[in-house]
């Protein structure tokens, strides 16, 4: 790429709104994935007995199975929200970049 | 007819790791029919595929990345398949079967990097890189020392993990098939070699794709086959199993115990993944970047569900191979007492396949078993042999002005090597504690590979000094601290006490290589660093935008 197609593209509005959306976005979803985790594994480090209290009086399924089961979703959906809005909104802002750095050519 | 079996497993935590082994004395099983037919038909049916890959393989980017066509679904399955290695499939169930919900601790480990890497670096990944990660390592640098150095941790990365895989699949095969130990480590290395050179990526990621399914459907069946035995109740399987083995099973048990060992851990799985290169090299096998977050997005689907199934296979085999007198190891019992089954807690899974589906879904768990350690060192061999052909002859020797075909000869021929070096080293470490080895493969990734990846795409003002410095400063304090550690220092060396007392040198050794590429990129002042920085923002661009990415070809 040339110098003042790259200085071309960095100064067009859409390559300013899909760097900020998406990187916000990427980030945001990123500190999500990261509280969640490190929320249960330093649980884990310090208070274990908290995920082994079972969920009812007459059960022996502990608290930490269905908080486990859920990390596991959780990592899945994070993944398909994220596809989900890049899929559409983010490739419609590439597109939009791509045609007008062709029109300058 | 049950022969006997002594299989001492240390079923330490660095094994379960990620694709552990099996170790210690394996007696050769008699010869299993039923799983050497179903073995032979995938065989069959792989070879069928490289043939017909073969002749789609014309270009060196044919053979690196299957031509670019994969679809998001197809690199999904595969990255899924080279994840779910035959020894996370045995040894996550096994740590199941042995402690219960640490297993899932584990589990939840190997997968939140997941999510992380498509958020931040697969469709970067894609939009710049050619064939390997260190195409994106080096887009702004300069080409010789920062390609050495990506190639250097590649190779280690590769060898480590072959070692750790050919030592237990040999074992495997010794146990499920009958084979010996030294003809089961030359079979897997020459199917390979076969796979590889003749079939590159293409075959490689159908060899993958084809075991992933079975994979997941042989366990698929296996967990329906536990919960239709508790009327799909998981409160009376848990019910059952602590009934057998006590309640602690339901809580975490210790395994990860001081935070420092916890968030070490946890850094070492989440940046080691993002550093392993047979797993970033198939980024760059589908068209475009939509393609790359799709295939994370159904990996990260077929990973999960994989971790559920072996979490109920474990429970699974608490209820019905636990004290059954039919998987009982006598001879061993003999010497140390408990209920232990034959050939260790990491056959639980293989047992219960016995248990819930007689002899022949054992013999279709062991043949998926040896296809899965087949699909996987494929996969790290094309990984090894292109860092080999792409990043060190075509660009550090030849300085980029190879022709495709020179380096898809080099490619093959390394491919070959590796092969012969992964049989040479799988026999030679036959009776070695290889615990630590997967360990220190998953270190180094996250320490060399990762920080440089992820700095050149994140970081303007990375420069070639910082990143050559810091990380090689981080490949050699992983690799310091796993020797320092309580593994290699104490269980292996035999000293008293380990001098780095942590398991896991991921937190520090990621922190040096971090902090090393930092301190030596702005203390930079030479002219070639102002031009890497000035760089920045056209690879910023292309990074954002795909604008000159490579394409896909049209077969």
């Amino acid at each position: 790429m040339k110098k003042e197609q790259v200085e071309a593209i960095k100064n067009d509005p859409n390559f300013q709104e899909l760097v900020t959306k998406r990187s916000t976005f990427a980030w945001t979803l990123t500190i999500a994935m990261l509280v969640v985790y490190f929320a249960f594994i330093l649980t884990i480090a310090f208070n274990p007995s908290a995920l082994g209290a079972p969920l009812s009086s007459d059960s022996v399924t502990t608290i930490g199975i269905p908080i486990g089961i859920f990390i596991i979703v959780f990592a899945f959906v994070l993944t398909g929200i994220y596809v989900r809005r890049a899929n559409s909104e983010f490739d419609d802002l590439t597109a939009k970049i791509k045609k007008t750095a062709k029109e300058n050519e | 007819m049950v022969a006997k079996i002594f299989l001492f497993l240390s079923l330490s935590m660095a094994m379960v790791y990620a694709s552990g082994a099996l170790e210690g004395e394996v007696e050769q099983q008699p010869l299993n029919m039923s799983a050497i037919v179903m073995f032979l038909l995938f065989v069959g049916g792989t070879l069928g595929i490289t043939y017909w890959a073969a002749k789609r393989t014309k270009t060196a980017k044919d053979f690196y990345t299957a031509g670019g066509g994969i679809t998001g679904f197809q690199n999904g399955m595969a990255i899924a398949g080279d994840y779910m290695s035959a020894a996370s499939f045995l040894g996550i169930s096994g740590l199941v079967y042995l402690k219960g919900y640490d297993g899932l601790i584990y589990s939840i480990g190997f997968l939140v990097g997941w999510p992380i890497i498509l958020f931040l670096v697969a469709e970067q990944l894609r939009n710049l890189g050619k064939y390997t990660f260190a195409d994106v390592a080096s887009y702004r640098l300069r080409q010789t020392p920062i390609r050495s150095l990506a190639a250097s941790g590649s190779i280690a990365t590769v060898i480590l993990y072959l070692i750790a895989q050919m030592v237990g699949s040999g074992k495997l095969i010794q146990l499920l098939f009958g084979l010996q130990y030294e003809v089961a480590v030359i079979l897997v290395g020459v199917l390979m070699i076969l796979y590889v050179t003749f079939g590159g990526m293409l075959a490689t990621t159908w060899v993958q794709i084809i075991k992933a399914f079975l994979l997941l459907s042989g366990a698929t069946f296996m967990a329906i086959a536990v919960m239709a035995h508790f009327d799909f109740s998981f409160g009376s399987l848990f019910a059952t199993a602590t009934e057998m083995k006590g309640i602690e099973i339901m809580s975490p048990g210790g395994l990860v115990s001081d935070p420092i060992s916890a968030i070490s851990l946890a850094i070492a799985l989440m940046f080691g993944t993002a550093g392993l290169p047979h797993i970033l090299m198939r980024f760059f096998t589908v068209g475009d970047a939509k393609e790359a977050r799709k295939s994370v997005f159904y990996a990260t689907g077929f990973i999960g569900y994989f971790y559920i199934l072996t979490f109920i296979i474990g429970f699974g085999a608490i209820v019905m191979v636990f004290k059954n007198p039919e998987y009982l190891d006598l001879a061993k019992q003999a010497v140390s007492g408990g209920s232990p089954i034959l050939g260790g807690n990491n056959m639980a899974a293989i047992h219960l396949s016995h248990a819930v589906g007689g002899d022949f879904f054992l013999g279709f768990i062991s043949a998926v078993a040896f296809a899965t350690i087949l699909a996987v060192v494929s996969g790290l061999t094309l990984a090894g042999a292109s860092a080999v052909s792409h990043d060190l002859y075509a660009s550090v020797i030849k300085k980029g002005k190879a022709d495709g075909m020179a380096e898809m000869k080099v490619s093959r021929y390394a491919t070959v090597a590796l092969g012969i070096v992964a049989i040479l080293m799988g026999i030679a470490f036959e009776k070695q504690n290889i615990a630590f080895v997967v360990g220190l493969a998953f270190a180094i990734a996250a320490s060399a590979n990762f920080p440089i990846l992820f700095l050149s795409m994140y970081w303007k003002k990375l420069t070639t000094r910082g990143a050559v410095i810091g990380g090689s400063l981080g490949l050699a304090t992983a690799v310091m601290l796993v020797i320092l550690g309580p593994i290699v220092w104490v269980q292996i060396l035999g000293n008293e006490e380990a001098i780095f007392p942590y398991k896991y040198p991921a937190l520090f050794s990621v922190s040096v290589s971090f902090i090393g590429i930092w301190f030596f990129s702005i203390t930079d002042k030479s002219d070639n660093a102002a031009k890497e920085i000035e760089a920045y923002e056209a690879q910023f661009v292309r990074s954002q935008t795909g604008i000159g990415a490579e394409g896909a070809v049209d077969h």
